[in-house]
Protein backbone atom coordinates (compact mmCIF):
# COMPACT_ATOMS: atom_id res chain seq x y z
CA UNK A 1 0.00 0.00 0.00
CA UNK A 2 2.19 2.82 -1.23
CA UNK A 3 -0.27 5.52 -0.11
CA UNK A 4 -0.07 4.49 3.53
CA UNK A 5 3.68 4.32 3.44
CA UNK A 6 3.90 7.79 1.88
CA UNK A 7 2.08 9.20 4.86
CA UNK A 8 4.42 7.80 7.48
CA UNK A 9 7.41 8.71 5.32
CA UNK A 10 6.29 12.34 5.29
CA UNK A 11 5.79 12.18 9.04
CA UNK A 12 9.30 10.80 9.54
CA UNK A 13 10.69 13.63 7.48
CA UNK A 14 8.87 16.18 9.64
CA UNK A 15 10.17 14.49 12.81
CA UNK A 16 13.69 14.86 11.44
CA UNK A 17 13.24 18.53 10.57
CA UNK A 18 11.65 19.38 13.92
CA UNK A 19 14.44 17.55 15.78
CA UNK A 20 17.11 19.42 13.83
CA UNK A 21 15.53 22.80 14.53
CA UNK A 22 14.93 22.03 18.20
CA UNK A 23 18.45 20.80 18.83
CA UNK A 24 19.97 23.66 16.88
CA UNK A 25 17.93 26.30 18.73
CA UNK A 26 18.68 24.81 22.13
CA UNK A 27 22.32 24.09 21.22
CA UNK A 28 21.61 20.64 22.60
CA UNK A 29 22.99 17.15 21.88
CA UNK A 30 21.72 13.82 20.51
CA UNK A 31 20.65 14.76 16.99
CA UNK A 32 22.18 11.52 15.64
CA UNK A 33 19.97 9.57 18.03
CA UNK A 34 16.82 11.37 16.93
CA UNK A 35 17.50 10.85 13.24
CA UNK A 36 18.12 7.17 13.94
CA UNK A 37 14.61 6.60 15.40
CA UNK A 38 12.53 8.97 13.25
CA UNK A 39 11.23 6.19 10.96
CA UNK A 40 10.41 3.85 13.83
CA UNK A 41 8.49 6.61 15.64
CA UNK A 42 6.68 7.64 12.47
CA UNK A 43 5.34 4.14 11.79
CA UNK A 44 4.51 3.51 15.44
CA UNK A 45 2.50 6.73 15.78
CA UNK A 46 1.05 6.70 12.29
CA UNK A 47 0.03 3.08 11.95
CA UNK A 48 0.33 1.09 15.12
CA UNK A 49 -0.15 2.73 18.51
CA UNK A 50 -3.74 3.22 19.65
CA UNK A 51 -3.12 6.52 21.38
CA UNK A 52 -4.63 9.97 20.95
CA UNK A 53 -4.88 13.24 22.84
CA UNK A 54 -8.56 12.49 23.47
CA UNK A 55 -7.74 9.23 25.24
CA UNK A 56 -4.68 10.42 27.12
CA UNK A 57 -5.52 8.54 30.30
CA UNK A 58 -7.73 5.79 28.87
CA UNK A 59 -7.11 2.50 30.63
CA UNK A 60 -6.90 0.60 27.37
CA UNK A 61 -4.59 2.94 25.46
CA UNK A 62 -1.41 1.43 24.08
CA UNK A 63 1.71 2.30 26.04
CA UNK A 64 4.91 3.53 24.42
CA UNK A 65 8.12 4.02 26.37
CA UNK A 66 11.16 5.73 24.92
CA UNK A 67 13.70 3.96 27.08
CA UNK A 68 16.55 5.72 25.28
CA UNK A 69 15.34 8.99 26.76
CA UNK A 70 18.02 11.07 25.07
CA UNK A 71 15.97 10.82 21.86
CA UNK A 72 13.33 13.04 23.48
CA UNK A 73 13.33 15.72 20.77
CA UNK A 74 12.10 13.18 18.21
CA UNK A 75 9.45 11.87 20.61
CA UNK A 76 8.17 15.37 21.38
CA UNK A 77 8.12 16.07 17.65
CA UNK A 78 5.91 13.08 16.83
CA UNK A 79 3.62 13.79 19.80
CA UNK A 80 3.16 17.39 18.66
CA UNK A 81 2.48 16.18 15.12
CA UNK A 82 -0.21 13.89 16.53
CA UNK A 83 -1.83 16.79 18.39
CA UNK A 84 -0.80 16.05 21.97
CA UNK A 85 0.37 19.66 22.29
CA UNK A 86 0.90 22.57 19.89
CA UNK A 87 3.69 22.20 17.33
CA UNK A 88 4.79 25.75 18.20
CA UNK A 89 5.72 24.52 21.67
CA UNK A 90 8.56 22.50 20.15
CA UNK A 91 10.52 25.75 19.90
CA UNK A 92 10.80 25.78 23.69
CA UNK A 93 12.66 22.44 23.77
CA UNK A 94 15.38 22.45 26.45
CA UNK A 95 14.81 26.13 27.21
CA UNK A 96 14.27 27.97 30.47
CA UNK A 97 10.85 27.27 31.91
CA UNK A 98 9.78 24.74 29.28
CA UNK A 99 8.29 21.34 30.14
CA UNK A 100 10.15 19.86 27.17
CA UNK A 101 13.28 18.78 29.03
CA UNK A 102 16.27 17.36 27.17
CA UNK A 103 15.37 13.82 28.20
CA UNK A 104 11.83 12.49 27.98
CA UNK A 105 9.59 13.89 30.72
CA UNK A 106 6.27 12.50 31.93
CA UNK A 107 5.11 16.07 32.49
CA UNK A 108 4.63 16.23 28.71
CA UNK A 109 1.25 14.97 27.44
CA UNK A 110 1.66 11.58 25.78
CA UNK A 111 4.95 10.68 27.46
CA UNK A 112 4.31 7.66 29.67
CA UNK A 113 7.62 7.50 31.51
CA UNK A 114 10.39 9.95 32.29
CA UNK A 115 13.63 8.45 31.07
CA UNK A 116 17.23 9.55 30.63
CA UNK A 117 19.01 6.95 32.69
CA UNK A 118 19.38 4.03 30.31
CA UNK A 119 18.05 0.58 31.08
CA UNK A 120 14.80 1.38 32.89
CA UNK A 121 12.17 1.17 30.17
CA UNK A 122 11.98 -2.56 29.54
CA UNK A 123 11.31 -3.43 33.18
CA UNK A 124 8.55 -0.84 33.44
CA UNK A 125 7.20 -2.11 30.12
CA UNK A 126 7.20 -5.65 31.50
CA UNK A 127 5.20 -4.43 34.49
CA UNK A 128 2.67 -2.72 32.23
CA UNK A 129 2.40 -5.87 30.10
CA UNK A 130 1.98 -8.09 33.15
CA UNK A 131 -0.82 -5.84 34.40
CA UNK A 132 -2.54 -6.02 31.01
CA UNK A 133 -2.33 -9.79 31.06
CA UNK A 134 -3.56 -10.29 34.62
CA UNK A 135 -6.27 -7.60 34.41
CA UNK A 136 -7.39 -8.66 30.94
CA UNK A 137 -6.79 -5.28 29.32
CA UNK A 138 -6.27 -5.13 25.57
CA UNK A 139 -3.40 -2.66 25.34
CA UNK A 140 0.02 -3.36 23.85
CA UNK A 141 3.26 -2.06 25.35
CA UNK A 142 6.12 -0.95 23.11
CA UNK A 143 9.58 -0.11 24.46
CA UNK A 144 12.21 1.51 22.25
CA UNK A 145 15.77 0.66 23.31
CA UNK A 146 19.17 1.66 21.99
CA UNK A 147 22.01 -0.72 21.37
CA UNK A 148 24.42 0.83 23.88
CA UNK A 149 21.59 0.67 26.36
CA UNK A 150 21.61 -3.11 26.09
CA UNK A 151 24.90 -3.08 28.02
CA UNK A 152 22.78 -2.52 31.11
CA UNK A 153 22.06 -5.79 32.88
CA UNK A 154 18.58 -4.60 33.84
CA UNK A 155 17.43 -5.21 30.27
CA UNK A 156 18.38 -8.84 30.50
CA UNK A 157 16.58 -9.22 33.82
CA UNK A 158 13.47 -7.80 32.16
CA UNK A 159 13.99 -10.02 29.12
CA UNK A 160 14.19 -13.10 31.33
CA UNK A 161 11.06 -12.03 33.20
CA UNK A 162 9.01 -11.23 30.10
CA UNK A 163 10.01 -14.47 28.38
CA UNK A 164 9.22 -16.54 31.45
CA UNK A 165 5.83 -14.90 31.92
CA UNK A 166 4.97 -15.07 28.20
CA UNK A 167 4.15 -11.37 27.98
CA UNK A 168 3.01 -11.59 24.38
CA UNK A 169 1.71 -8.02 24.20
CA UNK A 170 5.09 -6.61 25.03
CA UNK A 171 7.23 -5.39 22.13
CA UNK A 172 10.84 -4.29 22.41
CA UNK A 173 12.43 -2.46 19.51
CA UNK A 174 16.21 -2.24 19.42
CA UNK A 175 17.52 0.79 17.52
CA UNK A 176 20.63 -1.01 16.35
CA UNK A 177 22.70 1.83 14.91
CA UNK A 178 26.01 0.24 16.02
CA UNK A 179 27.30 3.39 17.73
CA UNK A 180 27.18 4.28 21.43
CA UNK A 181 28.62 7.22 23.42
CA UNK A 182 32.33 6.59 23.37
CA UNK A 183 32.93 4.16 20.54
CA UNK A 184 31.20 1.66 18.30
CA UNK A 185 29.18 -1.14 19.81
CA UNK A 186 31.62 -3.65 18.40
CA UNK A 187 34.59 -1.94 20.08
CA UNK A 188 32.98 -1.22 23.45
CA UNK A 189 30.83 -4.27 24.23
CA UNK A 190 29.90 -6.40 21.26
CA UNK A 191 26.27 -7.49 21.36
CA UNK A 192 26.57 -10.20 18.73
CA UNK A 193 25.02 -12.66 18.26
CA UNK A 194 22.12 -10.41 19.24
CA UNK A 195 19.18 -12.29 17.74
CA UNK A 196 20.38 -15.52 19.36
CA UNK A 197 20.50 -13.80 22.74
CA UNK A 198 16.87 -12.70 22.56
CA UNK A 199 15.80 -16.11 21.25
CA UNK A 200 17.58 -17.78 24.15
CA UNK A 201 15.51 -15.57 26.47
CA UNK A 202 12.38 -16.93 24.71
CA UNK A 203 11.48 -13.86 22.68
CA UNK A 204 10.03 -13.86 19.15
CA UNK A 205 12.68 -12.09 17.08
CA UNK A 206 12.30 -10.19 13.80
CA UNK A 207 15.19 -8.44 12.09
CA UNK A 208 14.26 -5.44 9.99
CA UNK A 209 15.70 -2.40 8.28
CA UNK A 210 14.64 0.31 10.74
CA UNK A 211 14.30 2.89 7.98
CA UNK A 212 12.00 0.84 5.68
CA UNK A 213 8.46 1.66 6.69
CA UNK A 214 6.88 -1.39 5.08
CA UNK A 215 9.23 -3.67 6.96
CA UNK A 216 8.56 -1.89 10.27
CA UNK A 217 4.81 -2.01 9.66
CA UNK A 218 4.61 -5.64 8.73
CA UNK A 219 6.76 -6.69 11.68
CA UNK A 220 4.48 -4.76 14.03
CA UNK A 221 1.41 -6.29 12.42
CA UNK A 222 2.57 -9.78 13.39
CA UNK A 223 2.20 -8.89 17.08
CA UNK A 224 1.22 -10.65 19.25
CA UNK A 225 2.98 -13.66 17.81
CA UNK A 226 1.04 -16.91 17.97
CA UNK A 227 3.80 -18.41 20.09
CA UNK A 228 2.82 -16.59 23.32
CA UNK A 229 6.23 -14.93 23.40
CA UNK A 230 7.14 -11.29 23.84
CA UNK A 231 8.39 -9.79 20.58
CA UNK A 232 11.55 -7.93 19.75
CA UNK A 233 12.31 -6.10 16.52
CA UNK A 234 16.02 -5.78 15.89
CA UNK A 235 15.95 -2.65 13.75
CA UNK A 236 19.15 -2.06 11.80
CA UNK A 237 19.53 1.69 11.63
CA UNK A 238 22.01 4.44 10.84
CA UNK A 239 22.86 6.98 13.49
CA UNK A 240 22.25 10.39 11.89
CA UNK A 241 20.08 8.90 9.11
CA UNK A 242 18.87 11.35 6.48
CA UNK A 243 21.55 14.02 6.88
CA UNK A 244 24.52 12.74 4.95
CA UNK A 245 27.21 14.53 6.90
CA UNK A 246 25.84 13.20 10.18
CA UNK A 247 25.41 9.56 9.19
CA UNK A 248 27.53 7.03 11.13
CA UNK A 249 29.31 9.86 12.98
CA UNK A 250 29.85 9.54 16.74
CA UNK A 251 30.52 13.29 16.95
CA UNK A 252 26.83 13.99 16.24
CA UNK A 253 25.94 12.31 19.49
CA UNK A 254 27.25 15.52 21.06
CA UNK A 255 27.40 18.38 18.59
CA UNK A 256 24.55 20.68 17.73
CA UNK A 257 24.27 21.96 14.19
CA UNK A 258 25.31 25.54 13.44
CA UNK A 259 23.07 27.83 11.42
CA UNK A 260 24.82 26.82 8.22
CA UNK A 261 24.78 23.12 9.07
CA UNK A 262 21.09 23.34 9.91
CA UNK A 263 20.36 24.99 6.59
CA UNK A 264 22.11 22.32 4.58
CA UNK A 265 20.52 19.51 6.64
CA UNK A 266 17.02 20.91 6.09
CA UNK A 267 17.71 21.40 2.39
CA UNK A 268 18.72 17.77 2.10
CA UNK A 269 15.54 16.59 3.83
CA UNK A 270 13.31 18.93 1.84
CA UNK A 271 14.73 17.51 -1.37
CA UNK A 272 13.56 14.03 -0.40
CA UNK A 273 10.65 12.62 -2.39
CA UNK B 1 36.76 20.89 36.36
CA UNK B 2 36.76 17.74 34.29
CA UNK B 3 39.87 18.87 32.41
CA UNK B 4 41.65 19.77 35.65
CA UNK B 5 40.70 16.30 36.83
CA UNK B 6 41.94 14.40 33.80
CA UNK B 7 45.15 16.41 33.53
CA UNK B 8 45.94 15.67 37.16
CA UNK B 9 45.07 12.03 36.63
CA UNK B 10 47.46 11.74 33.68
CA UNK B 11 50.27 13.18 35.81
CA UNK B 12 49.49 10.78 38.63
CA UNK B 13 49.37 7.84 36.22
CA UNK B 14 52.86 8.68 34.99
CA UNK B 15 54.18 8.15 38.51
CA UNK B 16 51.92 5.33 39.66
CA UNK B 17 51.65 2.41 37.28
CA UNK B 18 48.88 0.81 39.34
CA UNK B 19 46.52 3.68 38.54
CA UNK B 20 43.59 2.73 36.27
CA UNK B 21 40.74 4.63 34.68
CA UNK B 22 37.47 2.80 33.98
CA UNK B 23 34.65 4.70 32.27
CA UNK B 24 30.98 3.96 31.67
CA UNK B 25 30.84 4.81 27.97
CA UNK B 26 31.48 8.48 28.64
CA UNK B 27 34.43 10.81 28.30
CA UNK B 28 34.35 11.72 24.60
CA UNK B 29 36.90 14.51 24.11
CA UNK B 30 37.82 14.35 27.81
CA UNK B 31 39.43 11.01 28.54
CA UNK B 32 41.05 10.59 25.10
CA UNK B 33 44.52 11.58 26.27
CA UNK B 34 44.52 9.14 29.17
CA UNK B 35 43.21 6.38 26.89
CA UNK B 36 45.93 7.09 24.34
CA UNK B 37 48.79 7.32 26.81
CA UNK B 38 47.84 4.48 29.14
CA UNK B 39 45.89 2.04 26.96
CA UNK B 40 46.67 -0.86 29.27
CA UNK B 41 45.18 0.90 32.25
CA UNK B 42 42.12 2.31 30.52
CA UNK B 43 38.88 0.51 29.84
CA UNK B 44 35.45 1.55 28.63
CA UNK B 45 33.16 -0.78 30.56
CA UNK B 46 30.14 0.21 28.48
CA UNK B 47 26.77 1.49 29.68
CA UNK B 48 26.82 -0.93 32.59
CA UNK B 49 27.58 0.82 35.85
CA UNK B 50 26.90 -2.09 38.17
CA UNK B 51 29.40 -4.26 36.39
CA UNK B 52 31.79 -1.31 36.12
CA UNK B 53 31.82 -0.81 39.91
CA UNK B 54 32.23 -4.53 40.52
CA UNK B 55 35.10 -4.75 38.02
CA UNK B 56 36.74 -1.78 39.74
CA UNK B 57 36.47 -3.63 43.05
CA UNK B 58 38.11 -6.67 41.47
CA UNK B 59 40.94 -4.62 39.99
CA UNK B 60 41.48 -2.99 43.37
CA UNK B 61 41.53 -6.35 45.09
CA UNK B 62 44.26 -7.30 42.65
CA UNK B 63 46.35 -4.40 43.97
CA UNK B 64 45.37 -1.69 41.51
CA UNK B 65 44.11 1.83 42.27
CA UNK B 66 41.03 2.55 40.24
CA UNK B 67 39.22 5.71 39.13
CA UNK B 68 35.72 5.04 37.85
CA UNK B 69 34.29 7.79 35.64
CA UNK B 70 30.80 8.64 34.44
CA UNK B 71 28.27 11.47 34.67
CA UNK B 72 25.36 12.52 36.87
CA UNK B 73 23.86 9.73 38.98
CA UNK B 74 24.98 6.86 36.82
CA UNK B 75 28.18 5.88 38.69
CA UNK B 76 26.47 6.50 42.05
CA UNK B 77 22.90 5.35 42.30
CA UNK B 78 22.87 2.77 39.57
CA UNK B 79 25.57 0.78 41.34
CA UNK B 80 24.98 1.83 44.93
CA UNK B 81 25.15 -1.67 46.34
CA UNK B 82 28.34 -2.56 44.48
CA UNK B 83 29.88 0.59 45.93
CA UNK B 84 28.59 -0.17 49.42
CA UNK B 85 29.33 -3.89 49.68
CA UNK B 86 32.18 -4.53 47.27
CA UNK B 87 34.13 -1.26 47.44
CA UNK B 88 33.37 0.63 50.66
CA UNK B 89 32.94 -2.26 53.06
CA UNK B 90 36.17 -3.85 51.80
CA UNK B 91 37.92 -0.50 52.06
CA UNK B 92 39.21 -0.74 48.51
CA UNK B 93 41.05 2.14 46.82
CA UNK B 94 38.41 2.97 44.26
CA UNK B 95 37.53 6.57 43.50
CA UNK B 96 34.10 7.06 41.98
CA UNK B 97 34.15 10.21 39.86
CA UNK B 98 31.04 11.88 38.55
CA UNK B 99 30.84 14.83 36.20
CA UNK B 100 27.76 16.98 36.66
CA UNK B 101 27.19 17.21 40.41
CA UNK B 102 24.21 19.38 41.30
CA UNK B 103 22.18 20.98 38.51
CA UNK B 104 25.07 21.27 36.06
CA UNK B 105 23.20 19.24 33.42
CA UNK B 106 20.40 21.81 33.56
CA UNK B 107 18.07 21.19 30.65
CA UNK B 108 18.78 17.46 30.53
CA UNK B 109 16.23 17.00 33.31
CA UNK B 110 15.89 15.24 36.63
CA UNK B 111 17.54 11.99 35.47
CA UNK B 112 20.76 13.99 35.12
CA UNK B 113 20.59 16.09 38.28
CA UNK B 114 22.98 14.87 40.98
CA UNK B 115 21.18 16.33 43.94
CA UNK B 116 21.06 13.45 46.42
CA UNK B 117 24.57 12.07 45.93
CA UNK B 118 26.30 13.66 48.93
CA UNK B 119 23.64 12.29 51.25
CA UNK B 120 23.96 8.80 49.82
CA UNK B 121 27.72 8.54 49.54
CA UNK B 122 28.85 10.02 52.85
CA UNK B 123 26.98 7.46 54.95
CA UNK B 124 28.93 4.53 53.49
CA UNK B 125 31.73 2.95 55.52
CA UNK B 126 35.27 4.28 55.00
CA UNK B 127 34.12 6.76 52.37
CA UNK B 128 35.86 10.10 51.80
CA UNK B 129 33.71 12.56 49.85
CA UNK B 130 35.18 15.42 47.82
CA UNK B 131 33.21 18.23 46.19
CA UNK B 132 35.68 20.75 44.77
CA UNK B 133 34.60 24.28 43.88
CA UNK B 134 36.98 25.17 41.07
CA UNK B 135 39.84 23.78 38.96
CA UNK B 136 42.39 24.46 41.72
CA UNK B 137 40.47 22.48 44.32
CA UNK B 138 39.85 19.79 41.69
CA UNK B 139 43.56 19.27 41.18
CA UNK B 140 44.18 19.12 44.93
CA UNK B 141 41.46 16.61 45.71
CA UNK B 142 42.37 14.44 42.72
CA UNK B 143 45.92 14.18 44.02
CA UNK B 144 44.61 13.41 47.50
CA UNK B 145 42.23 10.78 46.14
CA UNK B 146 45.12 8.97 44.49
CA UNK B 147 46.83 8.46 47.84
CA UNK B 148 43.89 7.51 50.05
CA UNK B 149 43.83 3.81 50.86
CA UNK B 150 40.10 3.46 50.73
CA UNK B 151 36.97 4.43 48.86
CA UNK B 152 36.55 7.98 47.62
CA UNK B 153 33.70 9.82 45.95
CA UNK B 154 34.60 12.80 43.79
CA UNK B 155 31.80 15.10 42.71
CA UNK B 156 32.83 17.36 39.83
CA UNK B 157 31.13 20.14 37.92
CA UNK B 158 31.41 19.96 34.17
CA UNK B 159 33.71 22.42 32.45
CA UNK B 160 34.35 26.12 32.20
CA UNK B 161 34.18 26.89 35.92
CA UNK B 162 36.06 30.03 36.97
CA UNK B 163 39.23 29.71 39.02
CA UNK B 164 38.30 31.08 42.43
CA UNK B 165 41.54 30.48 44.32
CA UNK B 166 44.06 33.00 43.07
CA UNK B 167 46.89 31.09 44.68
CA UNK B 168 47.16 27.50 45.81
CA UNK B 169 45.40 27.23 49.18
CA UNK B 170 46.78 25.27 52.14
CA UNK B 171 44.80 22.14 51.41
CA UNK B 172 44.41 19.19 53.74
CA UNK B 173 41.81 16.43 53.57
CA UNK B 174 38.95 17.22 55.94
CA UNK B 175 39.85 20.89 56.31
CA UNK B 176 37.77 23.89 55.29
CA UNK B 177 39.48 26.55 53.18
CA UNK B 178 38.93 30.10 54.37
CA UNK B 179 38.45 32.58 51.51
CA UNK B 180 37.32 35.54 53.53
CA UNK B 181 37.26 36.62 57.16
CA UNK B 182 34.18 38.39 58.45
CA UNK B 183 32.28 39.28 61.61
CA UNK B 184 29.23 37.49 63.01
CA UNK B 185 28.19 35.53 59.95
CA UNK B 186 29.98 32.51 58.45
CA UNK B 187 29.10 30.97 55.07
CA UNK B 188 30.08 27.33 54.49
CA UNK B 189 29.89 26.21 50.88
CA UNK B 190 30.63 22.85 49.29
CA UNK B 191 31.17 22.17 45.59
CA UNK B 192 30.63 24.33 42.54
CA UNK B 193 28.19 26.72 44.18
CA UNK B 194 31.11 28.69 45.68
CA UNK B 195 31.17 31.24 42.86
CA UNK B 196 27.74 32.78 43.62
CA UNK B 197 28.49 32.40 47.34
CA UNK B 198 31.47 34.71 46.91
CA UNK B 199 29.29 37.23 45.08
CA UNK B 200 26.72 36.99 47.86
CA UNK B 201 29.48 37.64 50.39
CA UNK B 202 30.45 40.84 48.54
CA UNK B 203 26.87 42.02 48.61
CA UNK B 204 26.40 41.15 52.29
CA UNK B 205 29.55 43.11 53.14
CA UNK B 206 28.15 46.17 51.41
CA UNK B 207 24.93 45.68 53.36
CA UNK B 208 26.80 45.70 56.66
CA UNK B 209 26.99 41.94 57.33
CA UNK B 210 30.56 41.06 56.32
CA UNK B 211 30.67 37.26 56.38
CA UNK B 212 33.48 34.74 56.65
CA UNK B 213 33.47 32.38 53.67
CA UNK B 214 34.69 28.80 53.76
CA UNK B 215 34.87 26.30 50.95
CA UNK B 216 34.62 22.63 51.83
CA UNK B 217 36.37 20.65 49.09
CA UNK B 218 36.17 17.74 51.51
CA UNK B 219 32.52 17.24 52.26
CA UNK B 220 33.21 14.22 54.44
CA UNK B 221 34.88 13.92 56.90
CA UNK B 222 33.38 17.32 57.61
CA UNK B 223 35.57 19.97 59.23
CA UNK B 224 33.52 19.97 62.43
CA UNK B 225 36.20 21.80 64.33
CA UNK B 226 36.05 24.92 62.17
CA UNK B 227 32.26 24.91 62.10
CA UNK B 228 32.11 24.53 65.89
CA UNK B 229 34.64 27.32 66.38
CA UNK B 230 32.64 29.66 64.13
CA UNK B 231 29.44 28.71 65.94
CA UNK B 232 30.93 30.06 69.14
CA UNK B 233 31.91 33.31 67.46
CA UNK B 234 28.99 33.94 65.12
CA UNK B 235 25.33 34.75 65.25
CA UNK B 236 24.56 32.56 62.25
CA UNK B 237 26.13 29.76 60.24
CA UNK B 238 24.90 29.62 56.67
CA UNK B 239 25.34 26.39 54.70
CA UNK B 240 25.12 26.54 50.93
CA UNK B 241 25.04 23.46 48.73
CA UNK B 242 23.68 22.53 45.30
CA UNK B 243 22.06 19.49 46.82
CA UNK B 244 18.83 18.51 48.54
CA UNK B 245 18.23 17.15 52.03
CA UNK B 246 20.70 15.07 54.00
CA UNK B 247 23.75 17.06 52.94
CA UNK B 248 25.78 19.91 54.39
CA UNK B 249 22.87 21.52 56.27
CA UNK B 250 22.01 18.28 58.03
CA UNK B 251 25.62 17.53 59.01
CA UNK B 252 26.16 21.10 60.18
CA UNK B 253 23.00 20.99 62.31
CA UNK B 254 24.48 18.00 64.15
CA UNK B 255 27.64 19.95 64.82
CA UNK B 256 25.78 23.02 66.03
CA UNK B 257 23.59 20.98 68.35
CA UNK B 258 26.74 19.71 70.08
CA UNK B 259 29.12 22.65 69.83
CA UNK B 260 27.86 24.71 72.75
CA UNK B 261 28.01 27.79 70.52
CA UNK B 262 25.13 30.17 70.11
CA UNK B 263 24.98 30.36 66.32
CA UNK B 264 21.78 29.43 64.54
CA UNK B 265 21.66 27.69 61.19
CA UNK B 266 20.48 29.17 57.89
CA UNK B 267 20.36 26.29 55.41
CA UNK B 268 20.43 27.18 51.72
CA UNK B 269 19.82 24.10 49.61
CA UNK B 270 17.50 22.62 47.00
CA UNK B 271 13.94 21.63 47.78
CA UNK B 272 13.34 17.88 47.73
CA UNK B 273 10.74 18.01 44.96
CA UNK B 274 12.26 18.59 41.53
CA UNK B 275 11.01 21.27 39.16
CA UNK B 276 8.94 20.03 36.24
CA UNK B 277 10.80 22.47 34.00
CA UNK B 278 13.75 22.55 31.73
CA UNK B 279 16.36 25.27 31.95
CA UNK B 280 20.01 26.19 31.99
CA UNK B 281 22.14 25.62 35.05
CA UNK B 282 21.87 29.30 35.98
CA UNK B 283 18.11 29.33 35.46
CA UNK B 284 17.51 26.27 37.62
CA UNK B 285 19.70 27.68 40.38
CA UNK B 286 17.82 30.95 40.30
CA UNK B 287 14.39 29.30 40.31
CA UNK B 288 15.36 27.37 43.41
CA UNK B 289 16.97 30.06 45.52
CA UNK B 290 20.60 29.37 44.65
CA UNK B 291 21.52 32.58 42.84
CA UNK B 292 23.71 35.08 44.68
CA UNK B 293 20.80 37.52 44.90
CA UNK B 294 18.45 34.89 46.32
CA UNK B 295 21.06 33.88 48.90
CA UNK B 296 21.49 37.47 50.06
CA UNK B 297 17.79 38.00 50.29
CA UNK B 298 17.19 34.78 52.21
CA UNK B 299 19.96 35.56 54.70
CA UNK B 300 18.78 39.14 55.24
CA UNK B 301 15.15 38.13 55.69
CA UNK B 302 16.09 35.44 58.18
CA UNK B 303 18.32 37.77 60.20
CA UNK B 304 15.59 40.41 60.21
CA UNK B 305 13.01 37.88 61.37
CA UNK B 306 15.29 36.79 64.23
CA UNK B 307 15.83 40.40 65.29
CA UNK B 308 12.09 40.87 65.88
C1 LIG C 1 22.50 4.58 33.04
C2 LIG C 1 23.12 5.54 32.08
N1 LIG C 1 24.45 5.54 31.92
C3 LIG C 1 25.02 6.42 31.08
C4 LIG C 1 24.27 7.32 30.38
C5 LIG C 1 24.93 8.36 29.48
N2 LIG C 1 24.61 8.07 28.07
C6 LIG C 1 23.70 8.78 27.39
S1 LIG C 1 23.44 8.18 25.85
C7 LIG C 1 24.59 6.96 26.08
C8 LIG C 1 24.87 5.92 25.06
C9 LIG C 1 24.45 6.28 23.68
O1 LIG C 1 24.48 5.18 22.84
P1 LIG C 1 23.19 4.29 22.58
O2 LIG C 1 22.63 3.87 23.90
O3 LIG C 1 23.53 3.21 21.66
O4 LIG C 1 22.16 5.30 21.96
P2 LIG C 1 22.17 6.00 20.52
O5 LIG C 1 22.32 7.44 20.80
O6 LIG C 1 23.29 5.43 19.71
O7 LIG C 1 20.86 5.71 19.93
C10 LIG C 1 25.17 7.07 27.34
C11 LIG C 1 26.23 6.19 27.86
C12 LIG C 1 22.89 7.28 30.58
N3 LIG C 1 22.06 8.13 29.94
N4 LIG C 1 22.34 6.38 31.41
Amino acid sequence: MPGESDHSVALANRIRMHSLRMIHTAQASHIGTCLSIADLLAVLYHDFLRVSPATLNAEDRDRFILSKGHGAAALYAVLAERGFFPIAELDSYNRDGSRLTGHASHHVPGVELSTGSLGHGLSVGAGLALAAKRLNLPYRTVVLLSDGELDEGSNWEAALFAGHHQLDRLVAIVDYNKIQSYGSVREVLDLEPLTDKWRAFRWYVTEIDGHQHDQIRSALNRIPSDSSQPSVLIAHTVKGKGVSYMEHQLAWHYKSPSQEQLRSALAELEAQP
Amino acid sequence: MRLAFVNSLCKLAEKDDRLWLVCGDLGYGVLDEFARRFPNRFINAGVAEQNMAGVAAGLAQAGQRVFVYSIANFPVMRCMEQIRNDIAYHRLPVCVVTVGGGLVYGGHGYSHHGVEDLAMMHVLPNMTVFAPADPVETRLVTEAAASIDGPVYLRLGRGGEATLHKQAPAFAVGKALCLRKGATLALFSTGGILEPVLSAAEALTVLGHPPSVYSLPTFFPLDEETIAAESRRCQAIVTIEEHGRGGLAALTAEVLAQSGGGARLIPIRLPREPLAESGSHAYLRERQGLSAAAMVQHIQTTLAAWAK
